[in-house]
This record gives structure tokens, sequence and C-alpha cells, in this order.
């Protein structure tokens, strides 16, 4: 242990431990522009420069760590006054289009402005960043170099966490510009969309394509037929937006809202997980009684389809050819819910309201996602984009009465609901699994080993003698690490160390999704996860096949899991894709 | 008269390999295919990417860090002005003024044809024959604006000739 002194109070701390962090332990705040929880420290900012007496410069409290006897000072009037010069000479080079960006009210340079009391601009705005690259090629994030501040966030993020090296810092010095390797889109590099880089920049310079304009318009229209969808990890985070606690569970007022916005009927994402558990199950259990190419890997996330497709083709055959469970609402939307209820399927909107930037591109990634004969999924929204719109409405979120989802395709099991979640597909096709190769029912349906934050996570599940190798990973460098095993296995011609493995591009899961409120951590991450831990617990029906609405579904409509229909409806395929068109 | 040029080739493979595993082999590898094509083409940078696994922005990192590196090719003809104090104090400026006159290059930029790039030096080491005026190498003193056009037309006559 390491003690040392904060303002005069004596701290003891791990060795390791930052500055900045144990300036929490006497509770002092130390602002910080560059660095994020989630990441390395990269040094590149100077905010959060402090004072250590006996040594002659300032010390960045990020990347500087406690060490014995030190007699630290967070705060005096010197250490405050280059904390503003260190705000102006940012504000020099940044447009003041606070009124119109993205990020207006969650943003962190704004906010520190507005802490530090910036009133004028003290240094004349020399630098052009106008220059600099606007691109939203991909329609699912938007970059808007001018507002860069150079953090290098999103950089650390593409590289170190996603492993996509979509985006790069190039030149250097003044002229140091956010761009893909060279003189090209973002849709020509090999990014997949995942969003990260938005949810780790501080700014307002990427953000997510806001499409709530086409979904206020198809609202308006009169020959519309507009339905929503809600998925699982939107419920415990868009609270966040209205003053929640972190992880509360929403999904009454989300379809209380949506209703009111004008949306005919609301369904539930979770409805179509729990439809994906019944495909993805029966496909697990033949291929893996036939120990026909293991190990599956599951594919309701579309950032990682994009990955897989580009980075890992040699893989493609053990993807599950499953839908991901937005799509398959959206296909029962157009064909089951409009025959019942006779509406014209092309007059059907389908809003999908997602945690995910990804899901934008996944819309009208194949042919398959138009097998409804209608593009499947019309939009797909963020919950930050979802905030907003009802913060437009003027609905008062807060005090409305909870409602709940329409049709069949409104309910769910608990297992549908962990979805969300890190670990959650694989323990809601791990309920369904061991009740198609039994017959029978789990007596306690909780996995606890497949749950938590840890990046790679494996364990082997009994299944009435039958032993189940299973693999988690998050986080597609994670992913990376975990198929790279795999490969060698293979190249060595040796027998997959797996029989299922579960993949989510984003930390966390969808809880840590691309699309979800600004500011994530793994405290955030945990707290979200546990509102769907909790939903789960207080369902009658837990594990997929036992859904009444599942059930009635493939009764009425679907006939057998992987028949012919569920076939047409449910799945798809994938193909190599080149990860630089240019 | 059309030019026949044939394009150097490098062994891309092997030269990846000779600097496999070393500190700082990308850089090397890099200016081994400048020295050798004048410029390192994009083609290059995937192909190297997919050699060695160093992803190409990492690639394009060090390239565009570098002012040494080059992404396009070296121009026909490549003039530079020294901008050191006595070049600047003498007139420096006015012959890159000429210079866009004549070819339309502006300073740091590379004619569309491939024909001209025109780049600005600091001081070449020659204060005493300032400004000092650069093409292909070649060190001309002394230069006034209306010199240039005769400098150029000389060196391209030149060029002319050797084909
Ligand atoms: S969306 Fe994901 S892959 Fe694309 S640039 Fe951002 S972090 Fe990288
Ligand atoms: S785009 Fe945002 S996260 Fe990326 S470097 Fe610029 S300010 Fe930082
Ligand atoms: S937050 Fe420490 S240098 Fe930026």
């Amino acid at each position: 242990m390491i003690k040392a002194t904060i303002n005069g109070k004596q701290i003891e701390v791990k060795e390791g431990t930052t500055i900045l962090e144990a300036a929490r332990l006497v509770n002092m705040r130390i602002p910080v522009l560059c660095k994020h929880p989630d990441l390395e420290a990269g040094s590149g900012c100077g905010i959060c420069i402090v004072k250590a007496k006996g040594i002659g410069k300032m010390l960045r409290a990020c990347s500087t760590m406690v060490e014995n006897n030190m007699d630290i000072t967070t705060h005096d009037p010197e250490i405050v006054s280059v904390r503003r010069t260190v705000l102006e000479l940012i504000m020099s080079n940044h447009p003041k289009d606070c009124l119109t960006c993205a990020r207006n009210q969650d943003c962190e340079l704004q906010r520190l402005c507005a802490e530090f009391g910036i009133r004028e601009d003290y240094f004349p705005n020399i630098l052009e960043r106008h220059k600099y690259k606007y691109d939203n090629t991909t329609k699912t994030i938007v970059i808007d170099g001018r507002k860069c501040i150079a953090c290098g966030r999103c950089v650390n993020v593409c590289q170190k966490h996603q492993n996509v090296w979509a985006l790069s810092f190039q030149k250097r010095g003044i002229e140091t510009a956010l761009s893909p390797a060279g003189d090209i889109t973002l849709n020509e590099s090999p990014c997949v969309k995942c969003g990260q880089c938005s949810n780790h920049c501080p700014v307002g310079s990427i953000v997510e394509y806001d499409e709530t304009q086409k979904v206020w318009e198809a609202l308006n229209n009169k020959d519309k037929y507009c339905v929503a969808q809600i998925a699982p990890a939107v419920r415990v985070s868009v609270g966040e937006a209205f003053g929640y606690p972190i992880g509360s569970n929403l999904t009454g007022k989300l379809v209380s809202a949506l209703k009111k916005l004008g949306f005919k009927a609301v369904f539930d994402t979770n409805m179509g997980a729990d439809m994906t558990i019944i495909e993805e199950g029966n496909e697990f259990v033949k291929k893996f009684k036939a120990k026909d190419n293991l190990p599956l890997i599951t594919s309701c996330c579309p950032a990682w389809v994009d990955y897989l497709e580009k980075f890992h083709p040699d893989m493609i055959g053990n993807f599950s050819s499953c839908k991901s469970p937005h799509e398959i609402v959206g296909v029962l939307a157009k064909t089951y819910y409009a025959q019942k209820n006779n509406i014209d399927p092309s007059k059907i909107v389908m809003v999908s309201i997602m945690p995910c930037t990804a899901k934008k591109y996944e819309i009208s990634r194949s042919q398959e996602m138009f097998s409804s004969g209608q593009q499947d999924v019309d939009v797909s929204l963020t919950t930050r984009e979802l905030a907003r719109m009802i913060k437009q409405s003027g609905i008062d979120f807060k005090n409305i009465e909870d409602a709940e989802g329409d049709s069949v395709l409104g309910t769910y099991s608990g297992a549908g609901t962990i979805f969300g979640t890190t670990g959650g597909v694989m323990e809601a096709a791990l309920r369904t699994a061991y009740h198609l190769i039994t017959n029978k029912e789990l007596a306690d349906v909780e996995f606890k080993a497949v749950r938590g934050l840890k990046g790679i996570k494996d364990t082997v599940i009994d299944v009435d003698g039958t032993k189940v190798r299973v693999a988690i990973a998050h986080g597609l460098a994670n992913v990376d690490a975990l198929l790279k095993e795999i490969e060698a296995k293979r190249a060595k011609g040796e027998p997959s160390p797996y029989d299922f493995v579960e993949v989510m591009a984003c930390e966390g899961g969808c809880v840590g999704g691309g699309g979800q409120p600004y500011g994530v951590t793994n405290e955030l991450r945990k707290k979200r996860a546990a509102g769907l831990y909790k939903d789960d617990e207080s369902q009658k029906a837990r594990c997929s096949h036992l859904s009444p609405a599942v059930q009635t579904v493939y009764k009425e409509f679907v006939g057998e899991p992987l028949g012919e229909k569920a076939h047409k409806l449910f799945h798809n395929h994938y193909h190599k894709r080149k990860t630089y068109n240019k | 008269m059309a030019e026949v040029t044939t394009k150097p080739s490098i062994d891309l493979a092997a030269i990846a390999d000779k600097w496999k595993g070393k500190d700082g082999s990308l850089i090397m590898i890099l200016h081994t295919v400048q020295d050798a094509l004048g410029y390192v083409p994009r083609e290059t940078s995937l192909e190297l990417s997919r050699l060695t696994g160093v992803p190409l922005a990492r690639i394009y990192e060090v390239l565009t860090f570098y002012h040494f590196f080059k992404l396009t090719p070296p121009a026909k003809y490549q003039i530079s002005v020294c901008h050191g104090t006595a070049c600047y104090l003498k007139g420096a400026s006015d012959l890159t003024k000429e210079l866009h006159n004549i070819t339309g290059v502006n300073e740091g930029e590379t004619s569309e044809d491939g024909m001209y790039s025109v780049t600005a030096l600091r001081c070449v080491g020659c204060c005493a024959l300032a400004p000092v005026m650069l093409v292909n190498g070649r060190v001309y003193g002394g230069v006034k604006p209306a010199d240039v056009k005769a400098i150029l037309n000389e060196i391209m006559k030149e060029g002319a000739q050797n084909a």
C-alpha cells in the first residue's frame, strides 16, 4: 500500500493507483477530457494537471501514479488558471455551434466551459478546422472533424478495444486529422459501425446518424401504419435521459410513450429474442449432436456480423444462420401480424428502438432483410434518438402511466430480456438447449458462470451428463483473440475447444451499445445488466420455449422450428467482404 | 512523343521478410519502398498490411506523420524554392509566385499531369547565392522571377534530349 496526502488529507491506496482515482477518496473531482474510464490514459489534453510538493512541474493526474509520501494539491488558483488556459486553447480551435450540435447539453467540453465560467474567446480562432472531414457515408455514425479536439478516445476504442482500425490520426501537429487510412470515406474503411467511437467522444465530433425526422414524417403520414419494437437493453438505459436511477426497467413507460408518439402498436424485441433462441437452440442441438462445424457462433450482433465477414470469413461456416431478434419481429409484423389484423403490409412502417448504431446498417444489409416482401424493418433508431423524440413531443415521461405491449409480439420470457447483456444470449440458449437435449425442464434456470464483465468467459455446462463447452466474448478485441484461438486449433487439425460461442461487439453487450446514452462505464454496464436480470427474475416464463407468445406463433403461423417457413423468414446468409473498398 | 517507362518493381515479400520481427521494421520497409519507387503507392501499403498484419491505418499514420514519405508519384520536374531567411528576404516568394504563373502549381502541390511539383525548403546552406531554387536536385542561385522560365525550358530541353 502507498501512503500519501491529497489536499492535506492522508490517504492509502494500492500501488498503481493514479492521482485521478485517489482524489475520489477525498471527494475531489479532477477535470478530464482525453481520459475515459474505459480507456488507458493518452495524456493528451493536460486539463487534469495537479501539483505535488517538491516536484517542479505539474503532473497529469490521469496518468501519474501516486507515490509514497506524495503531497498532492488538486486545486489552487494557479492550477485552476492553467486548466482554464487549456480550455481556452481548445476553444480557440473549436466551432461554437453548441445550439445546433447533437451533443448540446450532453457534451463534456461544454460542461467544463460552463463550470469554469468561460465567457469570451480569449485566444483568436486561428485554425481552419472546417477543412477537416465530414463523413456520413456509413449512414450509421457521422464524423464532423471540425469539432474534434484530438483527444484520441475514438481512435483508442476503435484500434485497441474493437481491433477494427478504421479510425486513426493522420498527419501531425496542427494538421492532425481524425480519418481512416488515406483519402477514403469511413464506409470504404473496415468500420463495422459499432458506434463505440461515438459513445466515447467527449464532444459532438462523432454522433449517430439521426433519423428522427424520417420517423416523424412516417408518424404524420395518414397512409402509414407505424409500429415499433423495443430492444432489451433500451428499457434499462433510456431512463438515464430522464433522471431515473441507472438500470431502472422502464418497459411500461416506453410502450406508453411510443403509443403517445403515434405508433399504432408496440412490440417487444425480447419476443424476437425468444424466437431467435428457438431457431438457434435447435440449430445448435442439431450441430452439436452431429459434431458438425463446431463451435456454433451467435450472429445477432450486426457489428459482429460485419466484423466476421471482413476479418474472419473462414469462420462463416460456423455462424448461426439465424436472424437477429428485431429482424424477426420485423418480418413477423409484416406477415403474421398484418395477416391477422388485415393490414396491408406495404403500409406498415416498422421502427426498431435499439441500443445500437450498427442496426441502422443491418436493416438493409442483404436481401434476406426483405423476406416479408418489404423491407422488414424500415428505420432503426438509437436510444439517444428516441429520448430526443420523447422530449420533443412534450410527453412527461416520468408521470405517464405504464402500458403493455400489443399482440403476442409484445410479450416475452425472461430469457428474451437478458439478450441485452453479455452472456445473456448464451444463458437463454442454454435454458432451451437443455430442454431440447434432455426433454426436461431446468430446476434452476440461472447460469451464473456466463454472466459478468470479464472479456472472455468460458465454462463447461453439464447437461444431464453431456458436457457442453461454451465461451462468451464481448468487445471485438476480445472476440478476435478468442477466434484466433479457435482458428489456430483448426489449422493444426485439432478439434474445436468450444461447442457454442456467444459474441457481442460492444463491451458489456448491448447494454454498452454504441447508441446508448453517453457516459458509459463498467459501473453503468453492470447496473444496466442488473436491471435486465431483475426483469428476467420477474417473468413467469423464463425460458423461450415456455413463452406462450412463442408457442402461439409457431402453432398458428410458422410450423416447425428450422422448418421451411422458418428458414424463409428467419434465416440468413453471410458473405466475405473486403476490409478496404479503396 | 510518348515516353516508354518501365515502372520499377519491388519484391515486397522479400523486403518485409528481411525486416520481420525487428524494431522499427515498418519504417525501414517503407523507406526501402520509397527508395525504389519514389513514393509509397496505396496498393503497396495494402499488400504490406496483408503480408505483415500491420493494420493499414497504422501504416498511414506513419506515412502521413513523416513529411519524407510521399503518397503520390514524384513529379517529372521537382522544383523547390528555398525559404530560409536569406532567400526569403531576397524574394523567394516572388519565385514561388512566378512558378505558379508558369506551371499553375501552388507550393506543396503537384500538377495533375504529374509534370511539376513545387515545394518549399528551409535553408539549402548556400545563403550567399540567395534566392536559391532547385530543379531535380540542381541548384540555381541568384534567381530572379524573370529567369524562372528560362531555367525550366533548359531543363526540359535536356530531358527531351536524354529521352
Ligand atoms: S463505428 Fe466502431 S468500427 Fe466504426 S469507426 Fe467507430 S469504433 Fe471504429
Ligand atoms: S472525434 Fe471525438 S473522441 Fe475522436 S479524437 Fe476527436 S474529440 Fe476525441
Ligand atoms: S485527462 Fe489527463 S491529460 Fe487529458
